[in-house]
């Protein structure tokens, strides 16, 4: 193994301002390709509150990260290998009560990541949409944060408003960008270009320092994506061919060049 | 019932569909109303909130719970009579609703604890309406019985926001809003607490630059 497998393992929380731009989609495509790359990959459903990874995955575990919180189960029953060749931890229902982020839930959050990462060479968060204090929390334990957006008015401002809340309150200098649902090829430049061109005017003079946004791909809007959602498979798995498929490999060659440079 | 509460017999011919339906529509009111103040009541206040966390999750605008309760209010009854207390409940109820906007609710939930729910509420605004209703109240002492006692009033807000976007429950946003009415009762009393946090963070400005295409379109993507 390389020397990736000695270092403890990259913790990659995959967020967006906005609901339905497909952020789930993207965790557990992802997952899938780095998988394919060679990494052992877990996934954390970390969306408590609306959780539907175990939708997209078609997986519905009877033990899941409730259970761990309560105590019922080990964390180790509720780890499932998902069909990317990737380990999920599912949050499953019941977990509307953690829609408020209390010290408990914290905590809970906290060891379960912590015992989880070693074990892996990287885990992805899939929190929830929106700016909530869960969120922000559960973006706050991972070392690099992935912001899912579309070209959409709404999703670019919501993304933007993440960013700079990112920036602000827990101080990230860099934060990575994928572009989904892209209608012709260079749309993902052009957003990040204009999301830093107005970071940099609103948000970079009230920080010390500069604030980087990375595109790490765009995925194009596919025809693909949507029917493999619709039959809950990986679009991985079922259509690799795809060129959403291909996007999102690319984006995971590209996250791994960015780890070792 | 109706004549009970001081409603007008329904209209139309005993019996017939209308005089029937204006029966019903008088009963399903007269079940949503709080009898005292005539305000919403507990009832109709849950399933008011159900569906504005269900409005928030889907169109992501911001709104705005407060609970309310007068302070000292059992020193109120104690001093100077249950009839008192029930005029002073119904002195905060008009004043609470002469400071609201007609879209919000309004809504007695307990013995003097009050409730409002404000649709679309950006920040600012929420925090403005809810000094101006605890201001509306404290300025208006309640003048008691016959002798015409003015009894000072005072009541302590807390206040959440719905997170936008996010489905979250009624009982959880009462919980947090109940959690700054705690506070404010805590620091004094008389006071306006809002959980601060989902707060709108991109101005008018941003927004438009960030659709304007001219704002400078070269990639430093270097």
């Amino acid at each position: 193994m390389t020397e990736a497998s000695a270092r403890r393992s990259r913790i990659l929380a995959v967020t967006s301002g906005k609901g339905g731009v497909g952020k789930t989609f993207v965790a557990a495509n992802l997952a899938a390709a780095l998988a394919r790359l060679g990494e052992r990959v877990l996934v954390l459903d970390a969306d408590l509150g609306l959780a539907n990874l175990d939708v997209v995955l078609n997986l519905f575990p009877k033990i899941t990260l409730h259970d761990v919180f309560t105590g019922r189960h080990s964390l180790d029953d509720a780890i499932l290998p998902a069909p990317g060749g990737f380990s999920v931890l599912l949050a499953g229902s019941g977990m509307v009560e953690y829609s408020r982020m209390t010290p408990e839930v914290r905590e809970q959050l906290q060891k379960v990541i912590d015992e989880v990462a070693p074990r892996y060479d990287r885990v992805l968060l899939d929190t929830g949409a929106g700016i909530s204090d869960v969120v922000l929390y559960t973006v706050s334990l991972a070392d690099d944060v992935l912001i899912v957006a579309t070209p959409e008015p709404t999703s670019l401002t919501d993304a933007y408003a993440t960013i700079k809340v990112l920036a602000t309150t827990q101080g990230r200098r860099e934060v990575q960008l994928l572009v989904n649902q892209t209608r012709r090829p260079g749309e993902g430049r052009n957003v990040r270009a204009q999301l830093q061109q107005v970071l940099d005017r609103y948000v970079v003079p009230t920080l010390d320092g500069s604030l980087r946004l990375n595109l790490l791909g765009e995925v194009p809007a596919d025809a693909a994506v949507r029917e493999a959602v619709q039959r809950r498979q990986l679009l991985l798995e079922s259509m690799p061919g795809a060129l959403a498929a291909q996007a999102v490999m690319a984006v995971a060659t590209r996250l791994l060049a960015a780890d070792e440079a | 019932m109706l004549a009970q509460s001081g409603r007008p017999a329904p209209g139309g011919e005993p019996g017939s569909a209308a005089w029937l339906q204006g029966l019903i529509d008088a009963l399903v009111d007269l079940s949503s109303r709080d009898a005292l103040t005539g305000l919403a009541n507990r009832r109709s206040f849950e399933l008011a909130l159900a569906r504005e966390v269900d409005r928030v999750a889907r169109s992501g605008e911001p709104a705005l719970l407060l609970v309310l309760d007068v302070d000292h209010f059992k020193r109120v009854n104690d001093t100077h009579g249950h009839a008192a207390g029930d005029q002073v409940l119904r002195a905060v109820a008009t004043a609470l609703l002469d400071s609201v906007r007609p879209m919000d609710l309004v809504a007695r939930v307990g013995g003097e604890e009050f409730a409002i729910i404000l649709p679309n509420c950006p920040e600012p605004f929420g925090a403005t309406v809810a000094e101006r209703v605890r201001r509306r109240v404290e300025r208006a002492p309640v003048l008691a019985g016959a002798g015409g006692t003015p009894i000072e009033v005072t009541i302590s807000i807390g206040g959440a926001f719905a997170p936008q976007w996010v489905r979250s429950t009624p009982a959880l946003w009462i919980e947090r809003a109940d959690q700054q009415l705690y506070r404010a009762k805590a620091k004094g009393r008389n006071l306006v607490q809002l959980e601060t946090g989902a707060v709108s963070l991109v101005s008018s400005e941003e927004r438009q630059a960030l659709f304007d295409t001219t704002f400078g379109f070269e990639d430093h993507d270097d």
